[in-house]
């Protein structure tokens, strides 16, 4: 990294960047060339640190320091300080909340001690754009390695043997897969990248794109050496104009490098990459769905068997793997299976990418060993419920996940404990709910998600959530009956059992697994018609304590559709059958005499 | 072959490794319900999406249930086609399709012929669970001249699509949306009628609901019949007589010519005419095109372009005229048989039995939807009067009939009257795909060799095969022709011709599987092609019967050129009966 003494790593990620960290890299800039240290001291936006509530993050080599919450304004405050005196800027360090100390190595944070990263170990450490940062960390080894001195079966061993399973969701062996595309018969074969990344909430695989577009462009031209195909095609959602742009910048300068085209290595081995965006279709994230779009066709799946690996992109064997599944290779084949296998549990190797979401301490980007419990990923790296408020449940999977509660808390992340627990691995989003989450609200919330996402091709899908989520809406407003709840248990499981792919059959896993773990919370809003923790609008009741209630008018004032009644002095009435639930009169009586039951 | 063994229901049975679930259980005589899966065998065509999800079964140490349409045998296998999973999943799958459908059986066109219906009986479907707050997908209906879209029935089965673009590659119909609101729609749903649709029907035809229909005139015919002021006369298209009596139950195949003309006559029509008496008359000008282009071509001409191809069918007429514009020239500039029953009905026989223009009503009942459409066209209207006043299909003259109280079994055989409803052999085989070719070969053979043909069946160029090709002796000339039925056949083959691989002097294309006998309007086949080779049959059974089977050798076409019209492609005939063809690719949109 030339001859600068200070390097300042400055979050460039989606978060950090609407936080302003943009601006914040040219201030820094500026009071660099101000000082008159530009030689001395560089600047680089990177990808994301992942700990994004935290951010905009600022990193300062050597020292490790980490500042973090950094404004535009505070670039003259680090130069002056940090960069000329070396001094560290205490205020904008990070305060562990617990212990109130001062941390300002982010090895010792809490958040990143359990971590061990590997997909990301290049995100918020290099420049993404510079070729040489990658290639200073090993960027394009492997692929020289495998190139020169591995067969295409050599190499399939090393992944099989590492154990890596595909992090797109369902866990598909990654080496067998690469396995079975090799011996499909044809002349003509593809490599497909998935990054059509689509839970709410979700940004792994855009971060890795982001941060490290390099390590996924290896692991696809490994992938084609052994594959015995020489394109490859990234299918990328429109909605991620950064990631797309560091792509195009990685892939002409690997092309640049002589690191894909013609003849790489000189080893006779062609590859090259092309992209294609997706237009923002959940269910193209299925493989065969994401294939059919690709061709240019409506993007719905077809049944399996075939499989693209025998039968895929314009009908020629495709190996299709996701984002993170790629950025695992180029390190696996460099450092070896054993060394990967040695991270996670028996079944399921290394580690996983979570987006943590929802009311947790710290939400950001996490990457964790596999077999890590649910409680040391919420409590320890999340640092716990927001505001000390109670954990009641987590989401995990994506939309069509499960919904795991407290007693589900030493779960040992994996493939096959998560399903064993009545969720799934899926491709890494993880959102907590707190005490005040109405777990109805939050079945309705991802159903709304798979209908409006549903291709429309099966009927189960296309019509039996639908009308899951009527059921559910029906409840939530206080009409429900105890035969809904079979009703939802029967449509629940006809639709998973008869879908056609995946999102359909897991579709109804929020309602099923929120029915299992907290089915009082059902049974409150249809035999109380209440909703415990007063989400659910339609089954408020807004009173008036007597006791409180001065008789001030204030309510009354507020109230915009006249349900509140009372004279000057007097006790006042609301109208239930009048009452639009807006919450005005609770705002604005300042004697705790509205209250919500 | 590898054969793998499985089990269904308790039954052994040994199918071809690849086989469907579906068929291996078909096999043990087992039937497991489909609602979207189609089979047009004959076609090459097996419709399975794997969509409606009511054909799941079974199958032991699977996760989850596998549709038997699409899911292929494995060796070992053991399937249950009625465990108790399997009916609460399809019985529940099938009151989901229920809830998202309109309850107006009663009035639906697709009453009693509806697939959705019958499987709602056939599974005693008797409750559909919180209809009360069940949101329907509704959509705008679609009116356009031949064809009614009302999607709100649509089912999703997808079967339109696959004729519309796997079949006739037309390209009109693709899904559009998704998830509840997703349907089965022309690109930005914009109409029918500014789509790339040639009416050909065949949509139609393979909807298991009432979500495409044809548009239906049997009102306005009844007004028009009961209206004193008006002589309202008929024609009946060739391939009609081979399929109405599959209306009233008579096997497939059965001829009712003699039957159908009494039935009209009964309805009240004044005259009851046959197209096939014009389709003579087609032959009289498109043979006659065909011979001066080939002579030219044959004396050097390099101006001639060939080969000539027919115009009878107005779903090809439609297709050639979005998609195969730098062709235009090379279709006969002869009109339709229809056309030009209207054309010399309005003109010739309305001045013999002395009715204004205005006041004589023509209507075809046809085997078409595209011909409702076709009799629309400004081409063929005189200030704004069209000369065929209106189409109506095989399947609402049914209707129409048994409205009437008329019992088809009872009812004597009766003739055409005359003069327009006279006809050879010949006529009567344009039903039929390669009819037309063989009746202008007939005609155009003796015209051209000025010799007598003994020969009078042309079996090279019959069958069922998408595109076929014959040479035929022409006294020492070959004279290489072209047949295809199916838009997509007849793509294949106007590409093949475009990029110069083959060379034919004609070509007959027709737009339907088996010509017109398998029209967008006749009775619902389902697929089944049995039927439609026993209506071939049928025609070609009515044209041995034909005491003349050549068209130029039909008197009153005779008497007609005679009275009326001079010779073929005078000044006359081509003002009556000849046409231009429209430019209307701007309908394709391009992506």
């Amino acid at each position: 990294m030339a001859d600068y003494k200070i390097h300042l790593l400055v979050c460039g990620g989606t978060g950090c960047k609407s936080s302003n960290s943009q601006v914040l890299i040219e201030h820094l800039r500026t009071e660099i060339r101000n000082q008159g240290l530009e030689d001395f001291a560089q600047v680089t936006g990177t990808a994301c640190f992942g700990f994004c509530e935290k951010g905009p993050i600022v990193k300062i080599i050597p020292g490790d320091t980490f500042y973090t919450q950094v404004k535009p304004a505070d670039a003259k405050e680090i130069v002056e300080e940090h960069i000329v005196k070396g001094q560290k800027v205490a205020r904008l360090l990070y305060k562990d909340p617990k212990s109130d100390k001062i941390i300002t190595d982010p090895k010792g944070m809490e958040f990143y001690k359990k971590q061990i990263r590997i997909a990301l170990r290049n995100c918020g450490v290099i420049d993404p754009e510079n070729i040489h940062e990658s290639l200073a960390r090993n960027g394009y080894a492997a692929l020289g390695k495998v190139l020169t001195t591995m067969t295409p079966d050599e190499t399939i061993e090393i992944i099989k043997k590492s154990g890596l399973r595909g992090r797109g969701g369902a866990g598909f062996p990654a080496g067998l897969k690469w396995e079975i595309t090799r011996k499909s018969p044809g002349n003509e074969k593809y490599v497909v990248c998935n990054a059509d990344e689509g839970d709410p909430g979700a940004f792994m695989d855009r971060s890795i794109l982001e941060g490290d577009p390099h390590s996924v462009i290896e692991a696809m031209a490994i992938n084609g050496y052994c594959t015995g195909a020489s394109k490859g095609l990234v299918y990328i959602r429109a909605e991620y104009p950064l990631a797309i742009e560091r792509l195009k910048t990685a892939i002409n300068q690997a092309r640049e490098y002589g690191l894909l085209g013609e003849n790489i290595f000189g080893t006779g081995f062609s590859f090259d990459i092309t992209l294609r965006y997706g237009a923002g279709a959940f269910v193209c994230g299925e493989e065969t769905a994401l294939i059919h779009s690709m061709e240019g066709n409506r993007g719905e799946p077809t049944m399996k068997p075939p499989f693209p690996s025998v039968k895929g992109y314009l009908g020629k064997p495709t190996n299709v793997n996701n984002v993170e599944t790629f950025a695992s290779i180029p390190v696996i084949i460099l450092k070896g299976p054993d060394w990967y296998s040695s991270i996670g549990t028996e079944k399921s190797k290394g580690t996983k990418v979570f987006a943590l979401a929802g009311k947790v301490n710290n939400v950001g980007l996490i990457e964790v060993p596999m077999g890590i419990t649910l409680r040391e990923v919420i409590f320890e790296i999340g640092g716990g419920i927001k505001n000390g408020k109670k954990f009641k449940g987590v989401q995990i999977g994506g939309p069509s996940g499960g919904c795991l509660t407290y007693k589900h808390l030493d779960t040992p992340i994996d493939y096959d404990s998560l399903i064993a627990a009545g969720a799934m691995m899926g491709s890494g989003g993880m959102i907590i709910m707190d005490e005040d989450d109405c777990m109805v609200d939050v079945a309705k919330y991802f159903l709304d998600f798979t209908v409006d996402e549903s291709c429309g091709k099966c009927t189960p899908c296309r019509v039996g959530n639908k009308r899951m989520h009527e059921l559910l809406v029906s409840i939530t407003k206080g009409n429900g009956t105890h035969e809904d709840i079979d009703r939802l248990i029967n449509l629940g499981n006809v639709i998973r059992d008869t879908s056609l792919c995946m999102l359909g059959q897991s579709a109804p896993n929020p309602v099923l697994s929120i029915m299992d773990n907290f089915r009082e919370e059902y049974e409150a809003h249809i035999r109380d018609k209440k909703c415990p923790s007063g989400v659910c609008k339609a089954l408020m009741i807004y009173e008036i304590v007597e006791e409180n209630c001065v008789g001030c008018t204030a309510c009354a004032r507020a109230c915009p559709v006249g349900a509140i009644t009372g004279e000057r002095k007097e006790i006042h009435r609301i109208d239930p059958s009048l009452c639009i639930k807006c919450g005005a009169c609770m705002d604005r009586c300042k004697f705790n005499a509205v209250i919500v039951n | 072959m590898e054969m793998v063994k499985i089990t269904i229901d308790n039954k052994s049975v040994e199918v071809p490794r690849g086989t469907s679930i579906l068929k291996a259980a078909k096999q043990v005589g087992i039937e497991v319900p489909t609602l979207c899966y189609m089979d047009l065998h004959d076609l090459n065509i097996e419709h399975k999406p794997g969509g409606c999800r009511v054909c799941v079964v079974e199958v032991e140490g699977r996760r989850n249930l596998a549709p038997s349409c699409c899911t292929d045998v494995n060796d070992g296998m053991v399937v249950k086609t009625h465990s108790i999973r399997v009916l609460n999943a399809r019985r529940t799958v099938m009151e989901l399709i229920l809830s998202d459908h309109p309850k107006e059986c009663l009035t639906c066109p697709k009453s009693g012929n509806c697939d959705l219906q019958n499987m709602a009986i056939k599974m005693g479907i008797r409750e559909i669970h919180n209809q009360d707050i069940a949101e329907m997908s509704t959509y705008r209906t679609d009116f356009s001249p031949a064809i009614i879209r009302d999607m709100n029935k649509c089912i999703m089965c997808r079967r339109c699509e696959t004729m519309c673009n796997d079949f006739q590659t037309v390209g009109a119909l693709s899904a559009i949306n998704r998830g509840f609101m997703s349907v089965v729609a022309p690109a930005f749903e914009m109409d029918l009628e500014d789509s790339v649709c040639t009416y050909c029907g065949q949509c139609v035809a393979v909807c298991p609901t009432g979500a495409l229909t044809e548009v239906d005139h049997t009102r306005r015919l009844i007004r028009d019949l009961a209206n004193p002021a008006k002589t309202v006369i008929v024609q009946t298209a060739p391939a009609v007589r081979a399929a109405l009596g599959e209306m009233f139950d008579l096997p497939a195949g059965s001829l009712v010519t003699g039957k159908m003309v009494s039935a009209l006559r009964t309805l009240g029509f004044k005259y009851v005419f046959d197209t096939d008496f014009s389709a003579d008359l087609t032959i009289m000008e498109e043979g006659t095109e065909m011979l001066d282009r080939l002579s030219r071509h044959l004396a050097g001409d390099k101006s001639v372009r060939l080969p000539i191809l027919t115009s009878c069918c107005p779903g090809w007429v439609n297709f050639f005229e979005s998609q195969f514009i730098d062709m235009l020239e090379i279709p006969s500039t002869a009109r339709s048989p229809q056309q030009m029953f209207g054309s010399i009905a309005k003109t010739y026989f309305a001045d013999k039995i002395k009715v204004k223009r205005e006041d004589l009503i023509v209507v075809s009942i046809m085997p078409c939807l595209a011909k409702k459409y076709e009799c629309t066209r400004d081409e063929f209207k005189v200030n704004g009067n069209p000369d065929v006043d209106y189409s109506v299909s095989t399947r609402e003259l049914a209707h129409l009939i048994k409205e009437a109280n008329i019992d088809f079994h009872s009812l004597p055989d009766e003739d055409f009257d005359r003069p327009l409803g006279e006809s050879s052999g010949a006529g009567v085989i344009f039903g039929a795909t390669g009819g037309v070719i063989e009746a202008a070969v007939r005609t155009a053979y003796e015209l051209f060799t000025k010799k007598r043909l003994e020969r009078l069946d042309f079996k090279e160029l019959r069958g069922m095969e998408g595109i076929r090709e014959a040479t035929i002796d022409f006294d020492g000339l070959p004279v290489k022709i072209g047949i295809a039925h199916g838009l997509g056949n007849a793509r294949k083959l106007l590409e093949d011709i475009r990029s110069g691989k083959c060379s034919y002097h004609a070509i007959e294309i027709m737009a339907c599987p088996g010509g017109c006998i398998g029209g967008g309007g006749q009775p619902l086949h389902h697929g089944n092609f049995e039927i439609l080779n026993k209506r071939m049959a049928a025609i070609y059974r009515e044209d041995v019967g034909k005491p003349i089977r050549k068209s130029h050798e039909n008197p009153y076409i005779i008497k007609l050129y005679e009275e009326f019209l001079g010779k073929p492609m005078s000044e006359k005939s081509h003002k009556l009966l000849h046409t231009h063809y429209v430019d209307k690719s701007k309908k394709i949109i391009y992506i």
